[in-house]
C-alpha cells in the first residue's frame, strides 16, 4: 500500500482502538485473523482446547445484522466476509456507491460512517455496528441537493461520473469538519479519490465555492 | 441568411475564420435540405454558452445507472477463466470440479479468440480445440453462478493443462534472431480487408511505409540535421468502470447492457459474433464509466456473457475486475522511435525521416502517428513504422492513438532545432507551421495567445535557473484530423404537452454528448438546454457513431439540428395558423413563440405544442457529408498548443508540473464548460503518462505486477497543476453546426510540452518516458561529463 496516497490508506483503515471498542474488525484485520484461524485449526485438538478463551465466533454461515443506512434501519443477511459496498449495492440496491478497484485504492466506494469517510469495499458489513451509514443516495433532502452536490452540478465537477459519488462523499466529509478549507486541504481530502477523466480542477472549484471563499493557498 | 438558387442547393453566407482574428462572412453553397448557417457564437442563445451537463443531477445523487449497476431478476454472476502462463498450447481444460460446485449454473469455454489478430493460416499451429495462449490473462472461458463468490470459487477449481512455449516480453528481445515467435505465421486483424497486407518477419509486422519526395536529396540539401531516439512506455486506460456486460435472452432476443463506446457498433459486432440478425439484439449503455478508446471494440467477454446466459436461461452479469481490466482490455502501446530532421539555416525543413518499433503486445496498431509527416511543411519524408509482437496483453486505441508518441519525439526535435538555429521555438514554428491542412492558421493564433498567457517572454536559457529546484517553460503542439462517421441520425419528438425529447443510439462516456445535443436542439427551439430530454444509449434508437476519434460532436450535432429545425418550423406554422399571421413573422425564442420584428411573446411553447396533431410530432434528422467534404481526413483538422511550466529538483530528480496553459480550437465550441473540463482531463492524462504511469511485467512469469490502481501510479489530486485553458472559435463552414470534439487533441501535446520544459529547466533532454526521478537523475548524470 505504500504507493497509494495516505488519505486512501486512512480511509480504508479504522483505528484499532475504535475497532476494539465496538468489538469489530476491519476487513484487512479480518483477512489477517482468518489466516490465523486456519493455523489454529491445524493444531491438534488438545492444544486447541488448552488456549486462552476464544472470542465469540460469528460465521461461517449467514449472519443477520441490522444497519442504519441513510437514517433507516435495514436488516440483511451477510457472510462474515461480505463488504459494506456489496451489501449496499447488491442487497439494498443502493448502486450509487461504486466499486472501482475493490481494494481501497480508488475511493469510488466512499461512504460516511458516523460522518467519517471510509472505503466501503474495505469495510466488513458485520463491522459497521450501530454507526450511521450515509451513502450518496442519502445526501439530498426533500428541499434539494446537498450544497456539495449542487456545486458539483454548477461547476461541472464530473465527466463519466463513476468516481463522482465517492468524490462528493469525501468533500461532504471535509466540509463537515472544516467548513473553509484551503486548496491544499481540498486536495488532501480527495487525495485517495481517483478520477481518470481528470475532473480534479473542477472538483477543487466546486468545493471552494461551497466554502464561500476564493481559492486560498 | 440562405437564398434559394436552384432545386438542389442554395447560396448562403457562412462565418469563416477565427473569431477576434480574421472572422469574415463568405458565400458558399448550402446543400439542399440543410439549415441556414448559424452566426458565430455571440449571435446564439444556447450554443457556445457554458452549460452544466444535463444529467449532472442523476450523477451526483447516485441515480445514474451504469452497466455495473444493472440488477435483473434471477441474475447470475460470471467470472472468466484466464490463462496463467504467457505462451502455451492448451491441452485440456477440466471443469468437472467447478461443475459440481453448488450455485454454478453454466460454463462456457472459448474455441476461438475474439480480441486481437488471428493467424491467417490456422495450420501454422498444430490443431487444437482450444486457442493458443499468448499472454497471461488471456480469457479461456467463463463460469456463471448464483453469487460472485461461487463464480470466483468455481474458476479456481478449473484445471487447465498447458504445453508451455517459450515467450518474449521485451520488444528488443522479440526482434532478435531466434526470438520465440508470438505468432508462428502471418496474422490478420479483425478489421482486415481495407489496407494492403502488412509484411511480417518473425515478430516484426511491418514496416508500413509512407513516403514523399526524395529523402536523400532532402538531407543533402540540409544545412543542419537533428536526430534522436525516443522511448515511450505502455499506458493502461484505467477507466473507473471496468469493461463488462449484463446479458439476458428472452424468446431468442438478446438484451445486453454494455459499458461501451459504441452502442450501434456493439450490436453489429454481437450479431456477427453470435451469428444472429442484429434486429434480435438490443444494446443499452445508459451511463458509461469512461473508456478512452478501450471500449470501442466488442470484446470476447460480451460473447462469453451472452453464451452463459443462453445456456443458463438467466440474465448474466460479467464485469471484469481491476486486474483483468489492467491486463486484457487494451493499453496505449509503447514504442521506440528514431527521428531525423534536416533543415536549412532559415528553419525550412528539407527532410524528415521516422522509424518506429511499437508494441501492442499480442495486438497490432502500435504506430506513432502522423505528426512527423504532417505537422510542418517538408517536401521529403519517409516513415517506416513496425509493430513488434510480444507475449503481453493486446493494445487498443487510447486517446489519439499514436499521436502523443509521435509528438513527444517531433516537438522535442523541433525544440532542439530551434536552439541550434538560435531561433525562439515559437519563431521557428511560425516559419514552418504553414500547412492549412495541418491547422496552421489555428496554431499560429494559439501560439500567440498562449505565449502571452504563459509568460513566454520571461523564459530563460536552458538550465539558467540557479537551482537546486530549477524551473523551465516548454511548448508543444497537437494535431488531429477531422473525423466524421456516418450513419449519424437523431429523432426529435415533441409531445402535445410540450415535452421535447431527442433520441439517438449515441452514448455519452463522460464527454458531454447529451448536453451538446440538448444545446443544439434548444438553440433551434428557443428553449434552454435543460428543457430538452436526451434519450441515448439504446441501439433501438436511430443509429449513431461511436465515441472515438473526437468525431461524435462533429458527426451528430448536424443531425440533431436538422431534426430540431424541422420541428421548429412545424411549431411556427401551427402557431401562425392559430394567430392568423405569416409563419415568417414568428420565431422561437426564450421558451416560446415571439414576433420576429420586436421579440414580443405571442404564444407559450407548450401551447404551440398542444396544437400539434394527436401524436405530437416526431422528426428524424440524418447527417449529410461535410460541405465540400471529400472523404475523411485532414480538411478542417484540429490543432491546439500547450505550454507547460515545470520545477525539476536537481538533487532528487523529481519533476513537478506547476502550470499548464492550453489554447485549443475545435471548430465552433458548443459547450465551453464541458470543453474546459475535457481539456483539463486530456492534460492530466498527458502529465500522468509523462511522469508516472508504467506497466511492469515480471520477466520470469509474464505477469503484470502492478495490475491494480495503487502500484500502477496515476496522477492524483495533489499533482494537479494550475491549468488555464482558452478556446478559440474557428469557423470553416464544415457543416450546419461547424462543431468538433477535442478529446484527442487535448491529450496529444502535453507530454512533449513537459519534456521541453524539463529541458528548458535543466539543459538536459529526457527522451524516455515516464520521467521518473531515477530516469531524470540518470539523464542529468549522463550529461554532466560532457558539460564540464
Amino acid at each position: 500500500m505504500s504507493a497509494s496516497p495516505p488519505s486512501a490508506v486512512s480511509k480504508g483503515e479504522v483505528p484499532v482502538d475504535a475497532a476494539a471498542k465496538r468489538g469489530g474488525t476491519t476487513r484487512r484485520e479480518f483477512m489477517a485473523l482468518s489466516t490465523g484461524a486456519i493455523a489454529v485449526a491445524a493444531l491438534p485438538f488438545e492444544s486447541r482446547s488448552a488456549g486462552p478463551p476464544r472470542p465469540r465466533v460469528r460465521g461461517p454461515g449467514p449472519i443477520e445484522i441490522e444497519l442504519a443506512v441513510n437514517g433507516l434501519p435495514r436488516r440483511v443477511e451477510v457472510l462474515a466476509g461480505t463488504s459494506l459496498s456489496e451489501v449496499l449495492r447488491d442487497r439494498l440496491g443502493l448502486t450509487g456507491t461504486k466499486i472501482g478497484c475493490d481494494r481501497g485504492a480508488c475511493s469510488a466506494c466512499t461512504v460516511l460512517l458516523d460522518g467519517r469517510p471510509v472505503s466501503s469495499c474495505m469495510t466488513l458489513a458485520i463491522d459497521v455496528g450501530h454507526r450511521q451509514v450515509t451513502t450518496i443516495e442519502g445526501l439530498a433532502t426533500a428541499r434539494g441537493l446537498n450544497p456539495v452536490q449542487q456545486a458539483f452540478v454548477t461547476h461541472d465537477a464530473m465527466q463519466c461520473g463513476f468516481c463522482t459519488p465517492g468524490m462528493v462523499m469525501s468533500c461532504v466529509a471535509l466540509l463537515a469538519h472544516n467548513p473553509r478549507p484551503t486548496l491544499d486541504e481540498v486536495k488532501k481530502a480527495v487525495g485517495g479519490n481517483i478520477c481518470r477523466c481528470g475532473t480534479y480542477p473542477k472538483v477543487f472549484e466546486a468545493v471552494l465555492a461551497v466554502s464561500g471563499g476564493p481559492p486560498r493557498r | 441568411m440562405a437564398e434559394e438558387q436552384d432545386g438542389t442547393s442554395t447560396r448562403a453566407r457562412f462565418p469563416v475564420g477565427i473569431a477576434g482574428e480574421d472572422l469574415r462572412f463568405e458565400e458558399r453553397d448550402l446543400p439542399a435540405g440543410e439549415p441556414p448557417p448559424w452566426p458565430p457564437n455571440d449571435g446564439l442563445a444556447v450554443v457556445g454558452k457554458p452549460t452544466p451537463r444535463i444529467e449532472a443531477k442523476q450523477i451526483v445523487t447516485g441515480r445514474a445507472r451504469y452497466t455495473a449497476d444493472v440488477q435483473l431478476r434471477g441474475m447470475l454472476y460470471a467470472r472468466r477463466i484466464v490463462s496463467t502462463i504467457p505462451h502455451g498450447r492448451v491441452l485440456a481444460i477440466d471443469t468437472s470440479r467447478a461443475e459440481a460446485l453448488p450455485g454454478v449454473k453454466a460454463i462456457h469455454l472459448m474455441e476461438r479468440t475474439y480480441d486481437g489478430p488471428r493467424l491467417r493460416d490456422p495450420a501454422a499451429e498444430p490443431p487444437s480445440r482450444w486457442p493458443t495462449v499468448r499472454y497471461v490473462g488471456q480469457p479461456l472461458g467463463a463460469i456463471a453462478a448464483t453469487t460472485p463468490e461461487a463464480a470466483e470459487e468455481a474458476v479456481r477449481l478449473v484445471e487447465v493443462r498447458y504445453e508451455p512455449l517459450p515467450f518474449v516480453l521485451e520488444p528488443d528481445a522479440a526482434l532478435a534472431d531466434g526470438a520465440p515467435l508470438v505468432y508462428p505465421g502471418e496474422v490478420e486483424t479483425v478489421a482486415a480487408g481495407t489496407a494492403a497486407p502488412v509484411p511480417m518477419r518473425g515478430n516484426q509486422r511491418g514496416p508500413t511505409r509512407v513516403a514523399r519526395g526524395d529523402l536523400e536529396r532532402g538531407f543533402a540539401e540540409a544545412e543542419l540535421v537533428v536526430e534522436g531516439t525516443f522511448a515511450t512506455q505502455v499506458q493502461t486506460h484505467c477507466s473507473l468502470e471496468t469493461h463488462g456486460v449484463v446479458a439476458s435472452w428472452d424468446d431468442g432476443q438478446l438484451e445486453i447492457h454494455a459499458s461501451t463506446q459504441a452502442v450501434t457498433g456493439f450490436r453489429r459486432d454481437m450479431a456477427q459474433l453470435l451469428g444472429i440478425p442484429p434486429e434480435r439484439i438490443r444494446v443499452r449503455a445508459e451511463y458509461v464509466g469512461g473508456g478512452f478508446g478501450s471500449k470501442l471494440a466488442t470484446g470476447g467477454y460480451a460473447v462469453l456473457a451472452a453464451e452463459l446466459s443462453r445456456k443458463a436461461e438467466r440474465p448474466v452479469r460479467l464485469m471484469l475486475d481491476r486486474a483483468e481490466e489492467q491486463v486484457s482490455t487494451g493499453n496505449r502501446p509503447g514504442a521506440r522511435q528514431r527521428l531525423r530532421i534536416g533543415a536549412r539555416r532559415d528553419g525550412t525543413l528539407t527532410a524528415v525521416q521516422l522509424e518506429s518499433f511499437g508494441s501492442a503486445g499480442v495486438g497490432t496498431g502500435a504506430g506513432v502517428g502522423r505528426a512527423a509527416g504532417w505537422m510542418y511543411a517538408c517536401p521529403n519524408f519517409l516513415s517506416e513504422q513496425s509493430d513488434v509482437f510480444v507475449n503481453a496483453g493486446p493494445g487498443s486505441p487510447f486517446r489519439a492513438p499514436g499521436e502523443p508518441l509521435g509528438v513527444f519525439a517531433l516537438e522535442q526535435l523541433i525544440d532542439e532545432l530551434a536552439e541550434r538555429l538560435s531561433l525562439d521555438p515559437l519563431e521557428l514554428r511560425d516559419r514552418i507551421d504553414t500547412r492549412d491542412d495541418a491547422a496552421g492558421a489555428q496554431h499560429r493564433v494559439e501560439r500567440r495567445i498562449g505565449a502571452e498567457k504563459a509568460g513566454w517572454a520571461r523564459r530563460h536559457a536552458p538550465g539558467a535557473d540557479p537551482g537546486p529546484v530549477k524551473r523551465g517553460l516548454g511548448v508543444a503542439q497537437a494535431l488531429w484530423p477531422r473525423i466524421v462517421i456516418m450513419p449519424a441520425a437523431c429523432e426529435v419528438a415533441v409531445s402535445r404537452s410540450g415535452r421535447v425529447e431527442l433520441r439517438s443510439a449515441a452514448q455519452d462516456i463522460g464527454t458531454g454528448t447529451r448536453t451538446v445535443l440538448a444545446q443544439v436542439v434548444a438553440e433551434e427551439l428557443g428553449l434552454s438546454a435543460h428543457q430538452v430530454v436526451v434519450r441515448i444509449g439504446d441501439s433501438d434508437l436511430p443509429p449513431a457513431p461511436l465515441s472515438g476519434g473526437s468525431n461524435l460532436t462533429g458527426s451528430l450535432t448536424p443531425a440533431a439540428r436538422t431534426a430540431a429545425r424541422q420541428v421548429g418550423e412545424r411549431l411556427l406554422s401551427v402557431a401562425a395558423k392559430a394567430l392568423r399571421v405569416d409563419p415568417a413573422e414568428l420565431a422561437l425564442e426564450h421558451g416560446g413563440i415571439v414576433t420576429r420584428k420586436d421579440s414580443r411573446a405571442v404564444m407559450a411553447f407548450a401551447e404551440a405544442a398542444s396544437r400539434l396533431g394527436s401524436g405530437g410530432l416526431l422528426v428524424r434528422g440524418e447527417r449529410k457529408e461535410d460541405y465540400g467534404f471529400s472523404g475523411q481526413g485532414l480538411r478542417g483538422a484540429i490543432g491546439g498548443v500547450q505550454f507547460a511550466e515545470v520545477a525539476v529538483d536537481m538533487e532528487t530528480g523529481v519533476v513537478k508540473v506547476e502550470r499548464v496553459v492550453a489554447v485549443q480550437d475545435c471548430g465552433r465550441p458548443v459547450n465551453p464548460l464541458g470543453l474546459e473540463n475535457q481539456l483539463n482531463g486530456g492534460i492530466l492524462q498527458g502529465i500522468s503518462w509523462a511522469l508516472y504511469e508504467d506497466r511492469v511485467l515480471d520477466a520470469g512469469t509474464g505477469r503484470m505486477l502492478n495490475d491494480d490502481l495503487e502500484a500502477y501510479r496515476l496522477v492524483g489530486p495533489r499533482e494537479v497543476p494550475r491549468i488555464e485553458v482558452h478556446f478559440i472559435e474557428e469557423y470553416r463552414a464544415r457543416s450546419s453546426t461547424d462543431a468538433g470534439g477535442i478529446a484527442e487533441p487535448a491529450n496529444i501535446a502535453t507530454a512533449a510540452a513537459v519534456a521541453n520544459a524539463v529541458y528548458n529547466a535543466t539543459g538536459v533532454r529526457v527522451r524516455e518516458l515516464p520521467m521518473t526521478p531515477r530516469r531524470v537523475l540518470a539523464a542529468l548524470a549522463d550529461a554532466r561529463p560532457r558539460s564540464e
